[in-house]
């Protein structure tokens, strides 16, 4: 049952059916209601950098059953001009948008493991798993 | 899509019953600037009971829209917002300090008494 689903970012309303997409995935993995709006949040955070900054992109989700746990995975992925300095990124406050910087920290909060990866010229590829308590 | 906005004597209520996307909020908040210039209401409540999730764009409007009525001379109470909301809020790391909030709708509308002096 490991089917991957996936929601294109190009316009501004793809981030709202994004977090519809993951908080009904999340939802049927056995979350509850507060890490499905953790969760949701963490890919509207995640769908609006893709929108914002890279125009073109694609956010999939993926169930993860192991032996002893169950999660839910998001890779984000796309091809915009890339993050020049991740490691800026991630730090509390930081936003070239006028938003409230609370973004990328913020998602990797959210969630129980954050991994981003940037090329300039090429893109950003970001992974984030949740696992069910 | 637009947010309705419910006139109530000198106050404004409103109810945010559908999903947010960020052109909705935007309108909202020019729509709710309007609505206070045109009426005149020195009051505003707007209950978030049904929303499920604020992300950082949403709670950024939102608090947005509190200080701009401010500066017009209406006060702002956002009332509902959801336990599982207000965890998340947090684990973004915003805060809204600044946000007049109350647990449900009549308490927004007491505390709206309150801060007025009604």
């Amino acid at each position: 049952m490991n089917h991957q689903s996936c929601v294109t970012i190009q316009r501004e309303w793809d981030i709202v059916a994004a977090r519809q997409l993951g908080r009904d995935i999340a939802r049927k993995t056995g979350f509850g209601t507060v890490d499905q709006a953790r969760i949701a949040t963490a890919i509207s955070e995640i769908a609006r950098n893709i929108y914002l900054y890279a125009r073109d992109g694609k956010v999939c989700f993926d169930v993860i059953e192991n032996m002893d746990q169950k999660g839910m995975s998001i890779l984000a992925t796309d091809s915009g001009p890339g993050i020049d300095d991740v490691g800026q990124v991630m730090e509390d406050g930081f936003s070239t948008s006028g938003g409230l910087g609370a973004g990328l920290p913020g998602v990797k909060r959210l969630m129980d493991e954050f991994d981003i990866k940037s090329e300039i010229g090429k893109g950003t590829e970001i992974k984030a798993i949740k696992w069910v308590r | 899509m637009r947010i309705p906005i419910l006139k109530l004597h000198n106050y404004l209520l409103i109810s945010i019953q559908t999903e947010i996307d960020d052109n909705t909020a935007i309108q909202f908040q020019e729509d709710l600037l309007n609505k206070i210039h045109e009426t005149g209401a020195s009051g505003v409540v707007i209950d978030l009971t049904s929303v499920e999730i604020i992300d950082s764009f949403i709670a950024k409007v939102l608090g947005d829209v509190v200080s701009m009525s401010d500066l017009m001379g209406a006060k702002v109470v956002l009332t509902g917002i959801q336990p599982a909301v207000a965890m998340t809020l947090i684990d973004l790391g915003i805060h809204l300090r600044n946000v007049p909030t109350a647990l449900d709708l009549e308490q927004g509308l007491v505390k709206l008494r309150q801060e007025l002096g009604d």
